[in-house]
């Protein structure tokens, strides 16, 4: 057992961890963060994807160890500072992109990472962006219609930005 | 998964110390390795993750040679502006492993050295002539792969590196087995400098990744669709599974290899 | 104008802050003090002998607080896991029906079977100590495919040793027979509907939790019907009476029917806690879920089509044979019978029709109801054959089916049904005219300049959704009723919660189901909050399955909010010194008729609870009703479904270009809702079409028991669909006119995609290739068939 301190959500934790525990079981049995899921076991599914020093993880298919000192988002850390949804949770909310909710943290963790990367992706590389999530319920037509919702909310973020 | 000591060294030779105990087994990104962890069929008394090894990292171009460190991940090479400069091929292939999540902790070198007869990278190895530099010697790709998951690395030894020569032009065309998204069948093509062509097949030979000597000789002299066609490509020595059988398999050679002509043409 | 809230309003789901905030409450999320976790050790054979099960080792293992066998399971005299639903033969005899105990024992009948079950203080440390222990097993002849099942000379079950269930069949053979003998034309088809694992993101888990002092359980449970697993596990299996078991299906992340079924772990889990007196707790991983979650589908049937000269059918014959698996689940039973055998008549007016369907028993994991549950496979059955039967003729695939449409209503079909209402004309035109089906020769010709072969298929599919009443599916067979409950509490100051038998598990009633209240009361849908899932809450009720919890559970809550409204009225009658008579309710108002005098809402429901100035002597205080509603009928949604796909010859592989979908819904509450129903139904539907099978070897190995060779439909596999909701025709017995959309989209789906396939190949002269239409299945075909063509 080793303790183990992350920056989680911008909060500072820290917990104990086997050598083998990878990073969702530290979120969810140490830190009872049970936001992250775990929906397979062969590093498929994603519903356990959270960020890792701004990178797009498996938390599933990730030691714990690994991530000594790292800064980690999590799906509980994707709202506004006042509470209200952040900007991927809207539009999954507007375009109905979740149904019974439990690939949902992983999606949207995912679909905040393709935009970071690719602000106005195509339909096309917004499916090729998600190959690492599964949703049994959706038929994913209103995850991809969210992203692009997302897209065009943050496009015009941006424009009234500058 | 069964327990085991996890250590992060910093510096190739703690890594490489490190590596000498007893049941210690090297980690590159975890991409692969986890998943077998999970299902018990490995047993480390050590895990080593090399994965913050600076030395072992990043990609540069050196003569007509890239050279990309063991502990690069694929997100990066897919990114790189001089690997798409100089081996577009590889950034094709790199681009097309798994998923963003894999690509951004999977490495070059832990795929090389896990030699999954489905991977991509060893076909992209083996079609380049690349040069594998680990911490004790250098091996060329065509002596390195060795059947599946078999490659000519000792116990503790860790790939450092991967020098590929630069081709004239290069393409991976992949055929994806339907559920595991790995390779059913994929084909890296490259034109060398001395217009010799070489294929590396991954995902259909039953030992593993290989060139097809038919296929390397009939484009070396005439670098069409129809070449490709004058060529038996024997179901002989394919895998047969679930998703794809030998004679399929064969098939799927010459087609993406087709298709390798098309994308440079 | 669309409507912003009460019923027809794309209203946003009310659910979604939690979930989309990471605030779920799964089961696997809940932890109880003194938690133990239980790991399940299964067979790794088919079917074996169980000799000894050593668990002395593993018992001494570090952090093990004990570990249970079967002889423990037998010791106790607890009892098998029950089935819900008993078929009669064909020659008036119960089905089979052997023993399904909670662990093994001394047998093993499929990979999976639970053997012997660690508990300890932590997964790992049960899982460590589960490889200790010592399992003598002596393999016997796996009985795999259906087809030799009856003759290969090994009995999954002693009690069959044929390992025949249940010979069924339904229809007029006589008449069906004569038919075919003066038919113009007969086409056959032989296929095999593919075995599938329902997948539902959130994998089972169940944990069970004991208080010795108030002798009271509690299971935790991710299920679709937790009154129904109350009623199974305390009454059949542990024998605790229902109050003193408690059983709540918290979030659960998608069931599409494999969390219906009562599961030996939740018995155990349950049991278990008492014996340990700490809460034990049991979450199974997606690879054990891929060898213990009931499987779907899984037929092989031959079927014939008569028609007349003019392609008028005469008679439809169909032969099944259906795999139940190593155990009979909750409702396998009913499943390709009951939900299979009625179905046949489709959208067709064909006036015999018969069938026959042979439940076998094997060395595979117990195959139950997923997403359709027999209507998929009637379905499939249906339009596949009617698709190769216009090949043959050469008839247009729409024109023949418009040849044959139903179009006077109600409609009492040959096999047993009575659709009450429909319109197929108008969902097959408005897809036709979706999907441009004129313009698919132009679009042909364009892939063919790119080398792809195009092809377009039809699929109008019908569907039977809450079925009932209770008192047929009782004579059917179904040991329990099949009505749904609903309680609406108004409180004092007007707001309302409505208790509810439904589930939702990612369904929306939390929403919806407000939609439905708020327009009936006449209050804002922010006063009404929807309890669900607790049987300690929540009135007796049967769950979520079925495309059936609007047109049941929706009803029950309808004829609950009846209820209050015709109490409230007595109240204001009161109030309003009126006679009742003069009452109207509208707009949340009670109003005396033809006056100004009334009475809000909110009003009436103080005086209620408040009742100084009261009809004290003629009704009692409060305001809650509950009401039960058994439905009159099955209600029938249909529609029609046109795919359009590019094939690759070369690799075989196929891309879904288009996919349109019209459906007749009747009523639509939500339709945002309805509509995502439908995506998620056609990408289980193309699934099951082009990527899902879950294949076993001849020793009864699933070979594709993870998803590195289950394909699971991803993003990038399936196109944006083209989905329009009908106007469509109400269901006429229930009272919101509603028929249920849930299945819909993985009913009608996956013969338009096989149609498709095939029409594109039809050059080769391919008439039919078996789900999951693969690249290799692809290329094969085509290889075949160009071998077949050069030779001719």
């Amino acid at each position: 057992m080793s303790t183990i301190s992350i920056t989680v959500n911008g909060q500072q934790k820290s917990g104990t961890a086997q050598g083998n525990t990878l990073l969702v079981d530290f979120l969810r049995s140490e830190l009872k963060m049970t936001g992250t899921h775990v929906g397979c076991d062969t590093s498929q599914c994603g519903a356990c994807v959270v960020h890792v020093n701004g990178e797009s993880v498996k938390s599933c298919t990730v030691f714990a160890s690994a991530c000594d000192g790292a800064e980690v988002t999590t799906i509980e850390g994707m709202a506004n500072d006042d509470g209200t949804l952040g900007i991927v949770q809207q539009a999954f909310h507007e375009e109905h992109g979740l149904q019974c909710g439990f690939c949902t943290p992983g999606m949207v963790m995912s679909i905040a990472d393709i935009l970071r990367n690719n602000p106005q992706p195509t339909e096309a590389e917004i499916r090729e962006g998600l190959k690492g999530n599964i949703c049994r319920c959706t038929g994913y037509h209103n995850i991809v219609k969210a992203a692009q919702s997302a897209a065009a909310t943050m496009a015009g973020a941006r424009q009234a930005a500058e | 998964m069964y327990n085991f000591d996890y250590t992060k060294p910093t510096d190739l030779s703690a890594a490489v110390e490190a590596l000498g105990t007893e049941g210690a087994v090297a980690m590159g990104g975890g991409q692969t390795l986890i998943p077998v962890l999970k299902q018990r069929l490995s047993a480390p008394s050590t895990l080593v993750d090399l994965s913050a090894i600076d030395s072992m990292k990043g990609i540069r171009r050196m003569g007509d040679m890239l050279v990309i460190g063991g502990g690069t991940t694929h997100g990066a090479v897919a990114s790189s502006a001089d690997v798409a400069a100089a081996i577009p091929g590889l950034t094709e292939l790199a681009a097309k492993i798994g998923d963003p999540q894999v690509r951004n902790r999977g490495t070059i070198g832990g795929s090389l050295a896990n030699n999954d007869p489905a991977a991509c990278y060893p076909s992209a190895a083996l079609a380049l002539g690349a040069t594998i530099e680990t911490n004790q010697r250098e091996i060329a790709a065509d002596d390195f792969f060795q059947g599946l998951y078999t490659t000519a690395l000792n116990e503790g030894e860790v790939i450092t590196a991967v020098k590929f020569p630069i081709p004239t032009a290069s393409t991976y065309q992949k055929f994806e087995q339907p559920a595991s998204r790995f390779s059913l069948t994929s084909v890296f093509l490259a034109k060398m400098g001395d217009g010799s062509v070489r294929v590396g097949v991954t995902g259909a030979g039953a030992d593993g990744v290989f060139r097809h000597a038919g296929l390397e000789q009939a484009l070396s002299s005439d670098f069409s669709a129809s070449a490709v066609d004058g060529v038996e490509v024997s179901a002989d020595g394919m895998s047969n599974d679930l998703h794809a059988t030998p004679a399929f398999r064969a098939n799927l050679v010459k087609v993406m290899t087709k298709r390798a002509i098309a994308a440079l043409s | 104008m669309a409507k912003d809230n009460g019923i027809g309003a794309s209203v946003k789901r009310r659910e979604d802050a939690r979930f989309l905030k990471g605030r779920g409450r799964y089961t696997d999320d809940m932890n109880r003090p003194g938690q133990t976790y239980a790991y399940i050790l299964r067979s790794w054979s088919a079917h074996a002998t169980l000799n000894s099960v050593d668990t002395s080792a593993a018992s001494a293992a570090d952090g093990v607080v004990r570990v249970f066998t079967g002889k423990d399971i037998e010791e106790a005299g607890l009892g098998g896991v029950p089935c819900g639903w008993e078929i009669t033969d064909k020659h008036g005899n119960p089905m089979k029906e052997p023993a399904h105990p909670i662990l093994a024992i001394g047998k093993v009948r499929h990979v999976g079977d639970p053997i012997a079950v660690v508990v300890a203080e932590s997964y790992q440390q049960a899982r460590d100590a589960a490889e200790l222990i010592e399992v003598d097993m002596t393999d016997l002849p796996a009985v795999v495919d259906m087809r030799t099942a009856e003759t290969i000379g090994s009995a999954v079950h002693d009690e069959a040793t044929d390992n025949l269930c249940y010979d069924w069949e339904l229809g007029d053979g006589e008449a069906t027979d004569k038919a075919f003998a003066e038919a113009a034309h007969v086409t056959t088809l032989e296929f095999i509907n593919n075995r599938l694992v329902a997948n539902p993101m959130e994998p089972r888990c169940a944990l069970g939790d004991y208080d010795e002092d108030a002798d009271h359980y509690t299971l935790y449970t991710t299920s679709q019907n937790p009154h129904v697993i109350r009623l199974l596990m305390g009454a059949f299996v542990l024998s605790i009476p229902e109050h003193k078991l408690r059983v709540y299906a918290p979030d659960v992340g998608g069931g599409f029917g494999t969390k219906i079924f009562h599961y030996a772990e939740e018995a155990f889990v349950t049991w278990a806690s008492a014996q340990l007196k700490r809460p034990v707790k049991w979450t199974s991983d997606r690879s054990e879920a891929f060898i213990s979650d009931a499987h779907g589908r899984d037929h092989v049937t031959k079927a014939e089509l008569a028609m007349d000269a003019e392609g008028k059918f005469l008679a439809l014959r169909a032969d099944t044979r259906a795999n139940m698996g190593a155990y009979l689940s909750t409702f396998a039973p009913c499943v390709p019978t009951w939900l299979h055998g009625t179905l046949l008549a489709g959208q067709y007016l064909t006036p015999a029709v018969h069938c026959r369907v042979r439940a076998m028993f094997t060395n595979t994991v117990p195959v139950d109801a997923y997403r359709g549950a027999g209507r998929p496979e009637a379905t499939y059955l249906l339009e596949r054959i009617i698709n190769k039967a216009a090949q043959e003729l050469g008839m247009d695939q729409a024109e023949l089916r418009r040849k044959n449409f139903i179009r006077s209503f109600p409609y009492d079909t040959p096999v047993a049904l009575q659709y009450d209402t429909g319109d197929y004309d108008a969902t097959l035109d408005a897809v036709l005219e979706m999907a441009d089906y004129k313009g698919f020769e132009a679009r042909k010709a364009e892939s063919a300049a790119r080398g792809k072969l195009r092809g377009i298929g039809l699929s109008c599919y019908i569907e039977a959704c809450g079925i009932a009443p209770s008192s047929l599916v009782g004579a059917l067979g179904a040991r329990a009723g099949l009505y749904e409950a609903a309680t609406i509490r108004v409180n004092p100051t007007g707001s309302v919660t409505v208790m509810t038998g439904s589930h939702s598990h990612g369904q929306g009633h939390e929403t919806s189901f407000a939609q439905v209240v708020s327009d009936a009361l006449g209050i804002p849908e922010d006063q009404i909050e929807i309890v669900h899932g607790d049987t300690d809450k929540i009135p007796f009720g049967m769950g979520t399955y079925g495309s059936r919890s609007l047109a049941v559970g929706g009803s029950a809550i309808v004829k609950a909010v009846d209820k209050v409204v015709a109490k409230g009225k007595k109240i204001a009658a009161h109030l309003l010194e009126a006679a009742e008579s003069d009452i109207i309710f509208e707009d949340g108002q009670y109003k005396v008729a033809g006056t100004d005098k009334a009475k809000a809402f909110a009003e009436v429901s103080l005086a209620a609870y408040v009742p100084h100035n009261y009809p004290i002597e003629e009704i009692e205080p409060g305001l809650e009703e509950t009401a039960f509603y058994d439905p009159k009928n099955f209600t029938y949604p249909a529609g029609s479904y046109l795919c359009e796909v590019e094939v690759d010859p070369e690799t075989g592989k196929v891309e879904i270009v288009a996919l349109s979908a019209s459906d007749d819904f009747g009523n639509v509450v939500n339709p945002m809702i309805v509509e995502g129903q439908v995506h998620g139904g056609l990408a289980q539907g193309i699934g099951q079409a082009m990527l899902e099978n879950a294949a076993y070897d001849e020793h009864g190995q699933l070979v594709s028991g993870s998803y590195m060779d289950y394909a699971m439909p991803l993003a990038s596999d399936l196109p944006s669909f083209n989905v329009e909701t009908a106007e469509g025709t109400p269901c006429t017995h229930n009272p919101l006119g509603v028929k249920g959309c849930g299945e819909a989209g993985a009913i009608g789906s996956p013969p338009a995609v096989v149609n498709a396939v095939v029409d594109a190949l039809r050059d080769y002269g391919i008439d039919h290739i078996d789900m999951p239409v693969t690249p290799l299945r692809v290329w094969t075909a085509i290889q075949e068939a160009s071998v077949k063509q050069a030779a001719e």
